[in-house]
Order: C-alpha cells, then sequence, then structure tokens
C-alpha cells in the first residue's frame, strides 16, 4: 500500500472518537434502512426499475441534456456546460463576479465538493456562508466531508460542542443537540439572509420541466434559494431523469437507503428565476451542468457507476469504511462509491489503494437502491492497475511464482511440502509469529499446517 | 430443490484446505460417499485461480478458468468446500471466458454444476444421520456464498440435524470477518480491526464453536478468537457433519 494511504489508515484507526462517531451515525443508519426496507415487500422490483430509469438516461444522456436545457431555458433559467471540474469553478466565480457578490449561501452538494468549488471561492475573495449544519460545522473546523450525507460524521457531538464553545458567537449554555443547533442557528441565520449569491447542488434535474429536486433535512437549500439575489445550481450531468415521475420513484429509494426515512424533511421541486407577481425568489437563476469526467465514465466501462443517486447506504455498510471512516479514503467521495469514482477523477496512480483496500464481501451491491455491481467494478480498476504496472513488485512476482507452480500440478505439490515444513518449523499448534507473514500474526495467530497435505495423503489411499 | 446424487462428482479440494486442513478435504468425502455419491479427486487440480482475479491479474485468472474447465468438463457435478472457490467458478470463470468462442459455452456448463458442498448436500435430501455433538455452536455467513451463491438456510438445515448440537444466534452473522484473501495481509491494520470486531460478536454469542463454510475466514476468525484469548474454537461445516468434530478444532496441534 503506498505510505500517504498507509498513514492515514493508522491515524484513523488509532483515533477512537472517529470509531465511535462512525459507529454512532452509520450504526443507526443500518438499523433504519434495514426496518424501512423490510417493510416495503416490493423493494426488489424497485431497485431495478430505478436501475433501468438511470441506464435509459445514461443511455440517451445527449438527448435528455438537450430537452432539459430547452425546458430550463424556457423557465427563465441560463444553462452553462462545463467539461471539467475549474470551468465549472470559473463559471460560479464569474456569475459571482458579475452579481457584485461578497458572499455566498452555500447548500450542500457533493459535486461542489469534488469541483472544489469552497476553495476557488475563497481564492476569488468571495465569502462563503454554509448553511448546512454539518457543513458549517466541518467549516469552522478547516476540515473536509467525511460522508456525503453526513459531511460532519467523523466528530462527535461532544467534539462539536466544543467547537461551537470555541467558535460562536453566543454559544449554548446548556448540553443539549438542540441547544447546539440553536447556537449553529444565532450564528448563521443573519448571514444566509445577507447572502447575495446562493448556490446549491441538485438531486434530480427533470428533463421535461427543466426543474431542479433538492431534498434537506434542515431546510437550507430553501434558505440559499429563496433570499438571495442569484441562484446558482451546480449539478453533474448525470442527476438528469425523464420526468417529475422518474424523480419521485428514485426519491423513494433514496431517503429510505440513506437514513431510513419514508422522505426527507424538506423536498423541494423548482424551476426558473422569480416571475412578474411572484412574492419572493432569485432575480437570476442558473444551472452549471458539469461532466468533469462522467462521459468518459460513461464510455469506458464505468456507465453502471453513472446511476449512483448519492444515499451513503454503501459506505454505510462497509466494514472498511466502518473501521477507517471517510476521510482516509483521500478522495471526495469515501466508501465503495468513493473507491470506484475516485480513479475516475483523481488517477488511479494515486488511488490504487482504494479499489484494493475491499475484502470483495458484496455488501455494498447488496444494499445499493439502483443495484450498482460495485465490486465487479472496483475489480476492474484492479485489473487496469495490474495491466499499467501500478501494482508493487512485491506482490507481481509473488504471484507470478505462486501462478507459474500451479500449472504444474507436481511441482506445485513439491512447493506446498516445502512450505509446510517451513511453517511447522514455526510450531504445531497455534503460532503467534510467523516470518514473512508479520501481516497475519502481527494481530492474529496462525493454525500450523497437518503434516502432510490432503492431495499427498489421498495419493497415499488415505480416505 | 432436490437433486438425485449424481454418479460421478468431482471433489474440489481448494489450496486452502489441500495445504492447511486436509481434514476438512475427508470429511467432504466421507459425508458425499453417505450421500451415495461416486467421488472422485481430481489429481492435477492446483487453485481455482482467486487470488490472480482478486489481485487484478485477469490474464493468470483466465489461464487458470480454462485449465480447471477443461479438468471438470467430465464429471456430473462439481462440489467445493468452500463458498468463494465455488462462487469463483460458477459466477467468474463464465464472466471471464465469455469473449472466447472455444471456452465461453465449456465455462458456463462447468459453472451450472459447480456446488458449493453445504448447498449440494442439502439439494441432495441428505442429512447427518447418527452423527452426535453434545455442544454449543453458532455460525457465520462467508460472504461469497452468501451473496454470490445463496447459501443462508442449508448449513443451518443440515446442522439441525446433529444431534444435541445446539446452534445459537451470532450478531451480525454476515457482515464480513476481514479476511478478503490477499486482502488480509495487504491491508492488515483494516483487516485486523474487522476481525477484532467479529470475533467480538462470536465470544458475545456465548458458543463453545464457531462454524462457517469457508477455511480462510475460519482461520482469520479462530486466530483472531485465539489472540483474544477466547475459548471458542473453530471448525468447518463439513468436519462437525461428517462427524469429525471430535478431533483437533483449527489450531489445534494436527
Amino acid at each position: 500500500m503506498s505510505r500517504a494511504f498507509d498513514a492515514r489508515v493508522d491515524a484513523a484507526l488509532a483515533d477512537r472518537q472517529l470509531k465511535i462517531a462512525v459507529e454512532r451515525t452509520a450504526g443507526t443508519a443500518e438499523a433504519k434502512r434495514g426496518a424501512a426496507i423490510g417493510a416495503w415487500p416490493s423493494f426488489a422490483a424497485a431497485r431495478e426499475r430505478a436501475a433501468a430509469i438511470k441506464d435509459h438516461v445514461i443511455a440517451n444522456l445527449g438527448a435528455y441534456l438537450v430537452q432539459f436545457e430547452a425546458a430550463a431555458t424556457a423557465s427563465g433559467a441560463t444553462v452553462h456546460w462545463a467539461a471539467t471540474a475549474d470551468e465549472a469553478c470559473a463559471i460560479v466565480v464569474e456569475i459571482c463576479r458579475k452579481a457584485g457578490a461578497k458572499s455566498v449561501a452555500r447548500s450542500k452538494s457533493m459535486l461542489g465538493e469534488e469541483i472544489g468549488l469552497p476553495h476557488a471561492l475563497e481564492a476569488a475573495g468571495i465569502g462563503r456562508v454554509e448553511t448546512d449544519l454539518a457543513e458549517h460545522i466541518i467549516q469552522l473546523a478547516g476540515e473536509r466531508p467525511s460522508h456525503i450525507i453526513w459531511p460532519a460524521m467523523h466528530k462527535t457531538r461532544e467534539q462539536i460542542s466544543e467547537l461551537f464553545h470555541a467558535r460562536h458567537r453566543e454559544p449554548h449554555a446548556e448540553e443539549s443537540i438542540v441547544a447546539m443547533a440553536a447556537s449553529a442557528r444565532r450564528q448563521l441565520r443573519g448571514e444566509m439572509l445577507g447572502a447575495d449569491v446562493g448556490i446549491s447542488g441538485a438531486n434530480f434535474l427533470i428533463a421535461d420541466s427543466g426543474q431542479i429536486c433538492t431534498v434537506t433535512n434542515e431546510g437550507n437549500a430553501e434558505l440559499s434559494l429563496v433570499p438571495p439575489r442569484v441562484h446558482i445550481v451546480t449539478a453533474g450531468i448525470e442527476k438528469l431523469v425523464p420526468s417529475m415521475d422518474h424523480a419521485v420513484h428514485l426519491l423513494r429509494l433514496l431517503a429510505r437507503s440513506a437514513t431510513g426515512a419514508a422522505l426527507t424533511q424538506y423536498t423541494t421541486f423548482y424551476a426558473g428565476p422569480k416571475r412578474a407577481g411572484d412574492r419572493d425568489g432569485p432575480e437570476e437563476m442558473h444551472i452549471v451542468l458539469v461532466d468533469n469526467g462522467r462521459s468518459a465514465m460513461r464510455d469506458e466501462g464505468l456507465a453502471e457507476m453513472l446511476r449512483c443517486i448519492r444515499c451513503g447506504a454503501c459506505m454505510n455498510h462497509c466494514v472498511v469504511f466502518r473501521q477507517i471512516g471517510g476521510h482516509a479514503y483521500g478522495g471526495t467521495y469515501p466508501g465503495p462509491m468513493g473507491s470506484v469514482l475516485t480513479p475516475a477523477l483523481d488517477g488511479l496512480a494515486a488511488s490504487r489503494d482504494l479499489p484494493n483496500a475491499c475484502t470483495m464481501n458484496g455488501k455494498c451491491q447488496e444494499v445499493c437502491p439502483v443495484a450498482i455491481p460495485l465490486p465487479t467494478l472496483l475489480r476492474g480498476w484492479r485489473e487496469k492497475s495490474w495491466r499499467e504496472g501500478l501494482e508493487p513488485v512485491t506482490l507481481r512476482s509473488g504471484l507470478g511464482l505462486w501462478a507459474w507452480a500451479a500449472r504444474r500440478p507436481w511441482l506445485y505439490r513439491a512447493g506446498v511440502r516445502w512450505a509446510i515444513r517451513a511453517m511447522r518449523l514455526a510450531g504445531r499448534g497455534w503460532i503467534a509469529k510467523l516470518p514473512l507473514a508479520g501481516g497475519w500474526t502481527g494481530g492474529r495467530d496462525f493454525p500450523a499446517p497437518a503434516a502432510e497435505s490432503f492431495m499427498d495423503r489421498y495419493r497415499k489411499g488415505e480416505r | 430443490m432436490t437433486i438425485a446424487p449424481s454418479s460421478r462428482v468431482a471433489l474440489f479440494v481448494t489450496c486452502l484446505v489441500d495445504a492447511m486442513r486436509p481434514r476438512v478435504g475427508f470429511a467432504a468425502l466421507r459425508a458425499l460417499a453417505d450421500a451415495g455419491c461416486e467421488v472422485v479427486v481430481p489429481e492435477a487440480q492446483t487453485c481455482c485461480g482467486q487470488p490472480a482475479l482478486n489481485s487484478g491479474d485477469r490474464a493468470t485468472a483466465t489461464d487458470f478458468a480454462r485449465r480447471n474447465v477443461a479438468m471438470l468438463e467430465g464429471y456430473d457435478a462439481i462440489v467445493v468446500p468452500s463458498g468463494s472457490c465455488a462462487g469463483t467458478i460458477r459466477c467468474h470463470y463464465p464472466e471471464l471466458l465469455a469473449d472466447d468462442p472455444q471456452w465461453a459455452a465449456r465455462a458456463e456448463a462447468v459453472a451450472a454444476k459447480t456446488w458449493e458442498i453445504l448447498a449440494w448436500l442439502d439439494a441432495c435430501g441428505w442429512r447427518p444421520e447418527g452423527v452426535t455433538l453434545p455442544a454449543t455452536a453458532t455460525y457465520h455467513d462467508s460472504c461469497s456464498g452468501l451473496r454470490e451463491l445463496g447459501i443462508k438456510a442449508q448449513p443451518r438445515r443440515l446442522l439441525g440435524a446433529v444431534d444435541g448440537l445446539d446452534l445459537m444466534p451470532l450478531a451480525g452473522e454476515e457482515t464480513c470477518c476481514g479476511f478478503g484473501g490477499t486482502f488480509c495481509v495487504k491491508y492488515p491494520a483494516i483487516s485486523n480491526a474487522i476481525a477484532d470486531e467479529k470475533a467480538a460478536a462470536v465470544e458475545a454469542s456465548g458458543a463453545g464453536l464457531l462454524l462457517a463454510g469457508d477455511l480462510g475466514c475460519l482461520m482469520n476468525m479462530a486466530g483472531k478468537l485465539h489472540r483474544r484469548g477466547a475459548d471458542v474454537r473453530a471448525f468447518h461445516t463439513i468436519e462437525v457433519l461428517a462427524g469429525m468434530a471430535d478431533g483437533p478444532a483449527i489450531g489445534e496441534a494436527q
């Protein structure tokens, strides 16, 4: 494994607060999702339809993009196209500049994180108010999100309480979640309402109406949409669905898979800026459609990954994520879906550990509401890494030697005999320390093999 | 489904059973014979190729698939005492050879008649007769068997026929134990942390025995249990069903 990944993993495993925080949130999500899916007899059929909807859109992406652009333009919005993360950020910054924006109210969006928007706004000298409570927490802490729906999942409420005490103007006097939320509200509400530009993401882009659909549990997307003069939506092109009917179908799967709830607290569909006669709404609305590698993913064997509706179920149920949390992955997206996306976004050479650091247990695919074959896609990255010579030379030569012998049964048997003798030199029962197998015996005892292999004993007539 | 025990069944022993724990192979022979199968152990067998498959070495994995398809296609059924090796043959060989016109159909044919041993014995309608084991046990569902082959009820049905054996629930019985083949030595710190939680759950079950259907997972869990000082003993399920749980458990001198 690479040293950087190794170091992040070691730091994460040594952090007991992290383990507590991840277990609280993911453990609760796992139990609630299980109950919600268990109470939904037609889940399997719903999942199949969801996958089919997304596959249809991805296969006909060009046509739906054109349809969406026409409908969104007719609603009064301006549609922008960004091929890369840099282009997308440049478009957003330019809109903010034209609007003379000193501050923006941002509603959490993973696409925004993916394209580096917080950093781009900062570099342009534009103040940023994070309206999502968890994004506010990590903004205060100067950190990055560690989960796609709970960005501050890595922090315990005790740690957050300390942070608020240190950084809020009027921190909570009483140690309760309600009082802490009120502290954040006091801190944020004025800044939110005074922002010049609002920026949000999209959970779905509705092709036939040009509508945007967002889901939140705090109503913060709506607060970034309505008060500011200018509103900007940044969204990946895979967020398209043909109609509201399709979005509603996917919403049922999204909320249940993420938190076990039937629906999020706020689900908003909207289109275009404020019209004549409307009481409120932005005067300008911009939609930035971002590719950033998605077309290439579609054409290079990762089309199924574009089904993803960002529910987080794969990471909530991943044994590796549950141990190391989100930051150790080192990319924008953690967990199984992140281990498929990060090599596509950041390059395989820098992220080859991610598809490898997986036990291939298949749980992520089992819980995925759009049936993405995550283990198969991860294996695809392993194969690419092998082909491109990125795998460590020790592994390549070790596996090569094994494969060379295993194609020659008689030679292989001799090798097994030799290996058994070597292992039995270290002990006859449980072995606490086995040379060259420190990875195993560092944390587990190793059972010594029997004196003779099955094939040797069988050949001698034993039954 | 119920099937008739076939006349010629190939036992694919798996490389791990061959080298580490031959008793599992002999238990398989005993149970299969009891079920009325004529068992053959193909002499040229070594490994299903899973280490190459999971390391991304597709060319080597495909080569193993071809070798093993050729070796196994003459038998009526192929029975494997491991969910992950059976899953490799049943789910991945057809995938690896899908684009090879000479091999695709042959791989499909071998895949269709490849069985994990507990699923096979259950489908044959076989039950252990006269096997007594006065003990408490808990069962871990190994991931590949569970999710690639749908093995869940079969081992429990078979173990239910062992006299005196009391099967106790395991919290997180479907949660991976952290073995993951080469994963456990490539990323030992993560593997170790996962195994620790699994071992804690096994200890909390209160059972005296840990059973599963895959030797790799068993070695990982048993090795962790022993390191933690737990006195839970571990066996492959087929050893129990063949009446061989009176011998050394995993890690006890063989």
